[in-house]
């Protein structure tokens, strides 16, 4: 049933997101739109967009549009929200607990050294995975992508003009 | 009964009111919990920060839970989380069931159509600052290449490459270790 299916799969996500929000992006690309095929590329890409634009962390925004795209209902933003959520309860209430024990550990130290570059290979693939037809029509889309890099890498401009003025620009050139 | 209600307005003023994820959200968590509510010192707050980014999961939401826990236990991590977690539920939910009619408009269309790729240039952008920050070598910089390449290309699940990392992250420290165990033997 979708629903067992979407608490697995985003408790799966919770559990294996480190690195933030943008690397929470990778895995549920991987998960719904590649794994699951819930989602289509262009509708994930929105969905992306708005999550950064609306207030809150992205990863509880796009656990909870991702939950209401598939299931069409409440509850089911509902129950990813919560399942996305459910590991760090579970993994930060412990470590609370043992607090000397891990703050101080070589061996997670170890491992998270190693996962940080996969991390950045992660956000590569996202945003590699997102170059489709769907999200880049034409040469057009090109300009708009080269103008808002620049605008966030050089200019520092704050992600939410960036949107907005791309979308005044989608407006005019579409 | 009122810690609960500060703990829940706290963090649900700090979810309303940051755009931009999680690592935006530490100012404004740090003015809120360090310096006026003075739950944490400082150093326990950094400490704290440390470990919810060493953790899986939602940064602000790690966060909530390892400060709700210190105040007031497993209800108060409870209470936080959902602090945190609830305005933007709302928001979102009330903007996926109108936008889902929307999507067909063709205004709707033209603009999104513009602002897709600008998504997928707000996602490349952070990889260079990352790209520095991990301090890469000739040898390192090869795992984020790989990683590429096995998710792209062989659509290896994120999940195995991360669990590859960790383990390659271990590997190192065991070969060095021995390395130096054996290099302070010949002396």
């Amino acid at each position: 049933m979708i629903y067992i299916e979407l608490f697995i799969t985003f408790f799966k996500i919770g559990l294996f997101t480190f690195g933030g929000g943008y690397a929470m992006i990778s895995l549920i690309q991987n998960e719904v739109v590649v794994n699951h095929q819930w989602i289509d590329a262009s509708e994930f890409t929105d969905i992306i967009a708005i999550s950064q634009m609306t207030p809150g962390p992205i990863g509880i925004n796009s656990a909870t549009y991702v939950g209401y795209a598939v299931t069409d209902n409440v509850w089911g933003s509902a129950l990813a929200t919560f399942a996305v959520c459910l590991p760090s309860f579970i993994i930060i209430l412990l470590i609370a607990f043992l607090y000397k024990q891990f703050k101080e550990n070589k061996w997670t130290d170890a491992a998270l050294k190693g996962i940080k570059p996969v991390v950045i290979g992660l956000i590569a693939s996202a945003a590699i995975l997102l170059v489709t037809p769907e999200n880049f029509p034409d040469w057009k889309s090109w300009i708009i992508f080269a103008g808002a890099f620049a605008a966030t890498w050089w200019g520092k401009q704050n992600p939410i003009k960036v949107i907005i003025a791309a979308g005044i620009l989608g407006y005019f050139l579409y | 009964m009122n810690q609960y209600l500060q703990l829940f307005s706290s963090f649900a003023k700090i979810g309303s009111f940051t755009i931009g994820g999680g690592y935006a959200m530490i100012p404004l968590i740090r003015a809120q919990v360090v310096d006026k509510h003075k739950w944490v010192t400082d150093n326990e707050f950094i400490d704290f920060l440390a470990i919810s980014q060493s953790a899986p999961g939602i940064l602000a939401i790690n966060i909530s839970i390892f400060i709700g826990e210190k105040i007031k236990g497993t209800k108060g991590s409870i209470v936080a989380a959902l602090g945190t977690a609830l305005p933007s539920f709302f928001m979102i939910l009330l903007i996926a069931t109108f936008f889902q009619s929307f999507r067909e408009n063709q205004i709707v269309n033209s603009v999104f159509a513009g602002i897709r790729p600008a998504v997928v240039a707000l996602i490349a952008v952070p990889l260079i600052s990352l790209s520095k920050s991990a301090n890469l070598n000739k040898y390192t910089s090869l795992i984020p290449v790989i990683s590429v390449l096995l998710i792209v290309f062989l659509e290896i699940s994120p999940v195995w490459v991360i669990m590859a990392g960790a383990i390659l992250g271990l590997f190192h420290y065991f070969l060095t270790k021995r390395h130096v165990i054996h290099k302070n033997r010949d002396k």
